[in-house]
C-alpha cells in the first residue's frame, strides 16, 4: 500500500491547469484576484475601463468564423479604434471578448497560456470540449468582478477534430456555457448583428462568403450601436476575422477585409437606402 | 542505542556521485546537437508515449536521461516556471539561462539534503536567432551546470557516441543531416552494439528513435512562435531512409 501522502499526489495530479497552479503559488497573477478595495456590491465600477464591443461567430461546411470589430469605448468616448478582440486560443481554436477590455485582455492571455501548458505537460492536446469547459471556469471566478460592473463575456470557437466540424460556445457571467448552433453574437452590438446573421447566413457558405457575411453583420451592429465601430475607410481598418477549419486558426488578411469591407459601403451606397 | 558511525563528506558525496552515476550509466544515450537551421535532439527510445525530450517554451526544450519519473517531474516543474514567467514578464524573458540555475540549484539541493540523490542528467537547449546565439546546458545529478557548444552527449554509452560523432558532426550540418549523423553515433554506441566485423550495420530503426527539432525560425517555416516540433512516423522514416540511398 502507498503511503498516504504518496497516495494523495495522484489526485492532486489530476489537474495540470495552469490557472489553477496560479490561483494555488502566485495568486496575484490571476485577473479575477485583483481586489477592487472596499466595495460593496452595488459599486459600478464599469465606467472605469475601456468596453470592447461586438464579437459575431459563425459556421461554414467544414469550419468556423469569428469576427469582431475595431472599437473600445468609455461611455460616450472611442477610447480605442485599433483594438483587437479576437485572437487564436491555440491551432484549432480562436476567442472574442466582449465586456471590460482590460480583463478580458487577461483573461486570453491566461486562457491561451492555459491551453499550451495542458499541452506541454501533457503532450497532448486537450479536446474542445474540454477547452469550452476550461474558459468557462475562467469567467465563472471573475463573477465577483461582474457584480461590480467589469463582466466579460467570452464567444469561443474551434474545430472539433473527432466530428469534423466547427463549434461554437457563448458563455454567461456565472460561467454558464451554451454551446451555439449556425451563428452567435455578442457584446453591445450583438442584436442588431444577429438580425442582420439571421437573413445573411445559410448551411451552404462557403469560406468566402462566410467572410462577407461577418463582415456585413458588423457593420449593421456598427450601423445601430454607437459602441460598435464600422469599417475604417479614412484609416484602413478592418474588422479582424480568424477561420478556423482543419487545417487549424489563420487570420484573414488585410488586403482581403479591404475587398470585402469596400465592396459592402459600395452595396450599401450603391441602394441608396435612408434608415 | 544506535551507534552514529562517523562517514566523511568526501566518502559521503563519493558515495551518492557514484549511485547516481550508476543509474545514469545503464539508461540509454540522448544526442542534442546544434545545427545550421536549429537543434536537433534525438534519443534512443522504445516507448513512443514516455517521451525523453520535451518542450519548455517557444524556443527552449528539455532533454534527458536517467529515471524517468524524477526527470518527468523536473520537466513539469521547468514547464511551470517558463509559463508563469512567460505570463508574468513577458515570452521574451523566458531564457533557458535562467531555466537551467533553476535546475541547478534544485538539483545541487537534492543531491546534499535529500536521502537519494536525482539520477538523471539533463540539457537545457535554446535556440538562436543564429547558431552563435545557440544555448546548450548540461545539467548533471549534484548539480553542476556546463555551457557546451556543438552537441551534448548524455546516458550510458556516451564516450563511444562522443567518439562517434566528433568526425561527423560540423556547424554546417542541416537538422535532417543532424539527425542521421546522431542516429548513426547512438546506433554505433547503443544498446544494439557494434555488429560483428563483416556484417553491414543493421538499418536504423526509427521505431527506437525520438526526435525532435527547435528550428530557428519557426515563425517562416510554420507561422508559429513554437520552436520545438516532433518527428516522428512517416517523416521521421523517411529522413532516415534518405541516408540509406546515399
Amino acid at each position: 500500500m502507498l503511503p498516504d501522502d504518496a497516495a494523495a499526489a495522484v489526485p492532486r495530479a489530476a489537474s495540470t491547469s495552469f490557472a489553477d497552479y496560479l490561483g494555488a503559488h502566485h495568486p496575484g497573477l490571476l485577473p479575477s484576484n485583483r481586489a477592487l478595495g472596499s466595495v460593496t456590491p452595488s459599486t459600478d465600477a464599469g465606467h472605469l475601463a475601456p468596453h470592447a464591443t461586438t464579437i459575431v461567430s459563425l459556421t461554414f461546411p467544414g469550419g468556423v468564423l469569428m469576427a469582431g470589430d475595431r472599437r473600445a469605448t468609455m461611455g460616450n468616448v472611442i477610447a480605442s479604434r485599433h483594438i483587437e478582440k479576437v485572437f487564436p486560443a491555440d491551432r484549432s481554436s480562436v476567442l472574442g471578448i466582449a465586456g471590460s477590455a482590460g480583463i478580458g485582455l487577461d483573461l486570453t492571455r491566461l486562457f491561451q497560456v492555459e491551453l499550451e501548458h495542458y499541452e506541454k505537460i501533457e503532450a497532448t492536446m486537450m479536446s474542445l470540449d474540454g477547452k469550452a469547459n476550461r474558459l468557462a471556469a475562467m469567467v465563472r471566478q471573475n463573477l465577483p468582478m461582474a457584480m461590480q460592473g467589469l463582466a466579460v463575456v467570452p464567444l469561443f470557437a474551434g474545430f472539433d477534430a473527432d466530428r469534423h466540424v466547427g463549434r461554437l460556445f457563448s458563455f454567461d457571467v456565472t460561467g454558464g456555457r451554451y454551446e451555439e448552433h449556425e451563428h452567435h453574437s455578442v457584446g453591445s452590438g450583438s442584436v442588431f448583428a444577429r438580425g442582420s446573421l439571421k437573413k445573411l447566413w445559410n448551411p451552404r457558405l462557403d469560406e468566402a462568403s462566410a467572410v462577407r457575411v461577418a463582415v456585413e453583420a458588423l457593420y449593421d451592429a456598427a450601423d445601430d450601436d454607437s459602441a460598435t465601430g464600422g469599417p475604417d475607410a479614412v484609416r484602413s481598418l478592418w474588422p479582424v476575422v480568424y477561420v478556423v477549419d482543419a487545417a487549424g486558426a489563420r487570420r484573414v488578411p488585410e488586403r482581403e477585409l479591404e475587398a470585402v469591407a469596400l465592396a459592402i459601403i459600395e452595396a450599401r451606397s450603391a441602394a441608396g437606402r435612408e434608415a | 542505542m544506535t551507534q552514529q558511525f562517523y562517514v566523511s563528506p568526501e566518502q559521503l558525496m563519493k558515495d551518492r556521485a557514484d549511485f547516481a552515476r550508476k543509474g545514469i550509466g545503464r539508461g540509454r544515450s540522448v544526442v542534442v546537437m546544434s545545427c545550421r537551421d536549429g537543434i536537433a535532439l534525438v534519443a534512443e527510445n522504445a516507448s513512443p508515449s514516455l517521451h525523453k525530450l520535451g518542450e519548455i517554451y517557444d524556443r527552449i526544450a528539455f532533454a534527458a536521461v536517467g529515471k524517468y519519473n524524477e526527470f518527468e517531474s523536473l520537466r513539469q516543474a521547468g514547464v511551470r516556471y517558463a509559463d508563469v514567467r512567460g505570463y508574468s514578464y513577458a515570452r521574451e524573458d523566458v531564457t533557458a539561462r535562467g531555466l537551467a540555475s533553476v535546475y541547478a540549484q534544485s538539483l545541487g539541493a537534492v543531491f546534499t539534503a535529500e536521502s537519494k540523490p536525482f539520477e538523471v542528467e539533463l540539457v537545457v537547449a535554446e535556440v538562436g536567432r543564429s547558431q552563435d546565439a545557440d544555448h546548450l546546458y548540461r545539467l548533471t545529478f549534484d548539480g553542476s551546470i556546463a555551457d557546451e557548444s556543438g552537441f551534448v552527449v548524455m546516458g550510458g554509452a556516451a564516450d563511444v557516441v562522443v567518439d562517434a560523432l566528433r568526425g561527423t558532426w560540423s556547424a554546417e550540418l542541416g537538422l535532417p543531416g543532424g539527425v542521421r549523423a546522431a542516429a548513426r553515433a547512438l546506433r554505433n554506441g547503443g544498446t544494439a552494439g557494434t555488429p560483428a566485423d563483416g556484417r553491414p550495420a543493421p538499418p536504423l530503426d526509427p521505431s527506437v528513435l525520438e526526435v525532435a527539432f527547435l528550428e530557428r525560425d519557426p515563425d517562416t517555416l510554420r507561422g508559429s512562435r513554437r520552436a520545438f516540433r516532433r518527428i516522428g512516423g512517416p517523416e521521421l522514416e523517411t529522413l532516415l531512409q534518405h541516408e540509406q540511398d546515399t
